[in-house]
């Protein structure tokens, strides 16, 4: 007995499974393979320059949080020596006003789901 | 000894990894040429696999019966452990796939004074085990979210689930501490249970050790060094759509994660580690135990030379003649 | 036996620590008590077994055929193309050691090497060596080492030292059977021809004369005219024992020894005895005069040779259907092989009872339907009359056999029989019954005085749950439904729990049963019933 049947579907759903991302992106056809997230400002300097930002920005807001709330510390000093308000509401979405088209970008590409909204009324945006 | 050289491997392994991004800035081989060809290493080798064991027959039904078996009416049959049709026994392999019964089962003996054995239940290997496995499936199932776009619901689901508790940022995923505790637990007990360490070979650290490599790096990429994950998906996606290209600067943690995980997937199926796809064929547990009601062919059945009655006859016609016994020929 | 007489504390002093040295380079060491002489040539001869010649296990030339490396490697290639479970099992351990210490003969001697995980490895290092290529790339580093002489020495030792039980298969996560394994290291060692003699010739025997035993058909005549002869003694009457009868309902089966060995004995006087009660129109058969199959503890095509005659007579003498005595390794032939080798009987009937007219629907292929299957039907619809007083002088356990447990799943049919023919029957620990009963120590063809005290560690785990019982419930009998465990159980019993006796279920039945016109004083060994020794001398 060889129960070749039996073992050619379990083959079938083996390769079914390590293959699921191929098809399950060919049967949405055209997807985005990268991100572009709009920043609608004249502001010219960030924070923290773009590359840390990328990597980083959830630790910078943990500490802005931490500092303004339990702290009181509400000025944070960027490398430049500039010095900016710890405020997501403000000195984060006074450049990055538009959260669909910025933040929602890359969180929804990497199934991220940040916590930022359970607390701050997320911004009204004009809609397109 | 064995372990010595497998943390070794490990650790060249790494080093290979560190040098090849890191002096010498060869992504595309890291970042492309490598994954491809483990992948297709792994696709192809576990079905080679597969095939190999399936171009062996079984001959006999063998399964071990671990309970009643079906036989009277009246006495009730154990269907779990002794079944006798194709649905029960498939539940019997989903349930030893899925929670590892037969470990569940264990007994520690242990030699008494007064010369006798007492048995004790343990469950320490099988709660090991079952972690290690499971925590192993959910962390690949969660890295999905880098290779389907849009995210699939169940991956999120998986990731809410899984960061539960909120801890930290990003969000503390409680596999990521299961599995390296599961791996450091299988592997300490493979050193200091006297037994265990004088049948581990090579090939059973040198898993536990990639593995546990592999839970470190992506532990140490998601909370400490951190990664552009955008960057990150723009390379796994590139290899879904066969158009892959290697962004820079997406660090070196990554690609210390990304070696690690290749190898193990072009080491997987000519390791122990194919007991992933030989557990469904093992004949001791997919069969059922319904010998005497159907029967099972061997395609290899072949006449033997036996002793027939008229040679038995023959031989001893005289005495059963003698002793007024029934004879064919007179 | 040993030199010296083995003490219980001697044997027990067990170390479970295994040596520094690894265990590729520790070599066996045939000492004398732990391992089997080999085959006679005569009976290898009359089996057409190759390369049969006279050797010793002691000696340092064993006398092996010139191209043994070539046979080896070219039956390993034959039988991993021929059985999916072995190459499966060669392939998918991850050593574990779950099922280290559930083998009788590692809890009973310590031997590293009869971890069941490490006895596959002796097989598995040289099929890493030889078939796969990380073993030919990275050798020992990949668990892989050289087929020697001594390697074959150890097979040899290991090999004979598995009583194929399946213990540790249940508790392996992938069922890796190391029964299996132990057979295809028989199968190679064979064709080296290093076959032990209580397997060889019990073999030749069998197919010359239909027995283990080489009785011939007038010595099987005799020995049931003088069961017949007994049980008039014991019971006052005189039954039928047909044998070799054509147009039979039923052919009967039993294992050699329950006509010739003792305590089987007795259970064979409770078969006929219960027969000859409810009617049965059965026949033994002198050819078929053994359901055991010493077969399965060489090879497969013994297996196949040995079994043949059992459907032949069965044919021969057109009976219906088939019952089978109580036996072990009998029935994991009957149950898992005879079908698939000598099948299909399409020739016989679906088996009824002609008693209760159940119809054994679990046998409705193979039309074999085991003694204990029969028995509890009838029981269940009150066919017989049971006193089970007249078991009160035995305080009952019952010992599962390992094949019929655990490769078949015979449990609750003979508990079932006891509860309904002894007042006290108490079971053993749990973790030693049913589907995780422990071994005698003695199957598979090892239970030779030689190879005693091997035996005897291997019985330990036996022993020890028996002793249990016996200081809690008081248990004096150990009753069983197997020739091999009947054969040996008694030297084990002696030695470890020393005051239990063995006995069959059907000996349990033999005595409860209440018989038309029977006169009776006591059981079937002739011993007073509880209470009758009283009345006498009032």
């Amino acid at each position: 007995m060889y129960d070749a049947g039996k073992i050619i579907i379990g083959l079938v759903v083996f390769i079914a499974l390590v293959s699921y991302p191929v098809w399950y992106d060919a049967a949405r056809g055209d997807i985005p393979t990268s991100v572009d997230p709009k920043i609608v400002t004249t502001e010219k300097e960030c924070v923290a320059p773009t590359e840390y930002m990328k990597a980083n920005h959830m630790d910078l807001l943990n500490q802005w949080r931490d500092n303004v709330v339990r702290k009181n510390i509400r000025v944070y000093t960027a490398e430049s020596g500039r010095k900016f308000e710890m405020s997501l509401s403000h000195t984060c979405m006074d450049c990055h006003s538009n959260k669909s088209e910025f933040c929602d970008e890359c969180h929804n590409y990497s199934g991220v789901n940040p916590y930022c909204w359970d607390c701050h009324i997320e911004p009204e945006e004009e809609q397109p | 000894m064995n372990a010595l050289y497998a943390l070794f491997v490990v650790i060249l392994l790494l080093l290979v990894a560190w040098i090849g991004i890191g002096t010498v800035n060869l992504h595309i081989l890291f970042g492309i040429v490598l994954p491809y060809l483990a992948f297709a290493i792994f696709v192809l080798g576990f079905f080679y696999r597969i095939i190999k064991w399936a171009g062996s027959p079984v001959p006999f039904r063998i399964p071990a019966t671990c309970g009643q078996q079906k036989s009277l009416p009246w006495i009730k049959n154990s269907k779990l452990d002794n079944p006798h049709n194709a649905f029960w026994t498939i539940i019997r392999m989903a349930l030893e796939i899925l929670t590892f019964r037969s470990l569940f089962r264990s007994t520690r003996a242990e030699l008494r004074d007064d010369q006798r054995i007492a048995y004790g239940d343990t469950k320490w290997l099988w709660a090991g085990a079952l972690a290690f496995h499971w925590t192993f499936l959910i962390i690949i199932l969660r890295h999905y979210r880098f290779f389907a776009e849009p995210v699939p619901g169940f991956v999120l689901f998986l990731q809410n689930i899984d960061g539960l508790f909120q801890v930290g940022l990003p969000v503390v995923y409680i596999t990521d501490a299961v599995i390296v505790l599961a791996a450091t637990y299988l592997f300490i007990r493979r050193v200091f249970i006297p037994q265990v360490r004088y049948i581990s070979l090579f090939a059973d650290y040198f898993p536990l050790f990639l593995i546990g490599g592999i839970a470190v790096t992506g532990i140490l990429m998601r909370y400490f060094t951190k990664v552009d994950v955008s960057a990150v998906k723009e390379l796994t996606l590139g290899w879904i759509n066969f158009n892959p290209v290697a962004p820079e600067g997406i660090g070196i943690m990554f690609y210390l994660h990304l070696f690690l995980v290749s190898v193990l997937f072009a080491y997987f199926p000519f390791s122990k580690l194919m007991h992933m796809g030989g557990i469904f064929l093992s004949p001791a547990r997919n069969l059922a135990n319904n010998n005497r009601a159907r029967r099972h062919v061997n395609p290899w059945n072949y006449d033997v030379k036996t002793h027939t009655y008229e040679e038995y006859e023959d031989e001893f016609r005289d005495v059963m003649k003698e002793a007024g016994m029934p004879l064919e020929k007179e | 036996m040993s030199d010296e007489k083995l003490k219980s504390d001697q044997v027990a002093d067990i170390d479970y620590n295994p040596p520094v040295k690894g265990w590729m380079d520790t070599k066996p060491a045939f000492r004398k008590g732990i391992f089997n002489y080999p085959a006679v040539v005569a009976s290898e001869k009359y089996l057409d077994l190759p390369f049969s010649r006279k050797w010793d296990p002691r000696e340092d030339d064993w006398k092996l055929p010139e191209n043994w490396k070539e046979i080896v490697l070219e039956t390993l290639k034959d039988l991993l193309k021929k059985y999916r479970s072995f190459k499966v099992f060669m392939d998918i351990c991850v050593r574990c050691g779950a099922c280290a210490d559930k083998c009788h003969f590692y809890l009973g001697s310590g031997d590293p090497k009869n971890m069941p995980v490490l006895r596959a490895e002796l097989l598995r290092s040289v099929y890493r060596n030889d078939f796969t290529t990380a073993g030919k790339l990275f050798g020992k580093l990949a668990g892989a080492r050289e087929l020697t002489e001594d390697v074959i020495k150890e097979w040899f030792l290991y090999f004979y030292q598995c009583t194929e039980c399946r213990r540790c298969s249940v508790f392996c996560p992938y069922g890796i059977d190391t029964a299996e394994i132990t057979m295809m290291g028989r199968e190679i060692l064979n064709r080296l021809g290093l076959g032990i003699d209580w397997i060889v010739t019990p073999a030749a025997n069998c197919f010359r004369t239909g027995n283990h035993l080489g009785i011939q058909p007038h010595g099987f005549k005799d020995s049931v005219d003088f069961a017949v002869d007994d049980l008039v003694d014991a019971i006052g009457i005189r039954v039928e024992a047909p044998i070799n009868k054509k147009g039979a309902e039923v052919l009967f089966v039993v294992p050699s020894a329950d006509y010739f060995g003792d305590p089987h004995y007795f259970g064979f006087l409770g078969y006929l005895a219960l027969f000859h009660e409810i009617g049965l129109d059965y026949t033994f058969s002198t050819f078929a005069s053994e359901g055991g199959n010493f077969g399965l503890f060489h090879s497969a095509e013994m297996i196949k040779r040995l079994n043949a005659k059992i459907y032949a007579e069965a044919r021969r003498l057109g009976v219906k259907w088939i019952i089978g005595g109580e036996c072990g390794h009998m029935w994991r032939v009957l149950h898992q092989y005879m079908d698939t080798m000598n099948g299909p009987a399409d020739f016989l009937e679906e088996p009824v009872s002609p008693i209760t007219g159940t119809k054994f629907e679990n046998a409705r292929s193979t039309k074999m339907v085991h003694v204990a299957e029969f028995t509890a039907d009838l029981i269940k619809h009150n066919k017989v009359k049971l006193d089970r007083s007249r078991n009160d002088h035995w305080i009952v356990t019952y010992h599962d056999s390992c094949n019929t447990a655990r490769g078949m799943g015979i449990l609750d049919e003979p508990r079932y029989i006891l509860e309904k023919t002894c007042n006290y029957f108490y079971d053993m620990p749990e973790n030693t019954i049913r589907e995780q009963t422990f071994c005698c120590g003695s199957g598979s063809g090892i239970g030779t005085d030689e190879n005693l005290e091997m035996r005897l560690r291997g019985g330990f785990p036996r022993g020890s749950a028996v002793k249990y019982v016996r200081e809690k419930h008081g248990v004096n009998l150990l009753t069983c439904m197997c020739a091999i465990d009947k054969a040996t159980l008694p030297a084990v019993m002696d030695f470890w729990v020393p005051g239990v006796e063995v006995a069959g279920v059907h000996e349990m039945v033999g005595n409860a049963l209440v018989m038309k016109g029977e006169k009776r004083s006591g059981d079937l060994r002739g011993q007073p019933f509880k209470g009758e020794e009283v009345k006498e001398h009032v």
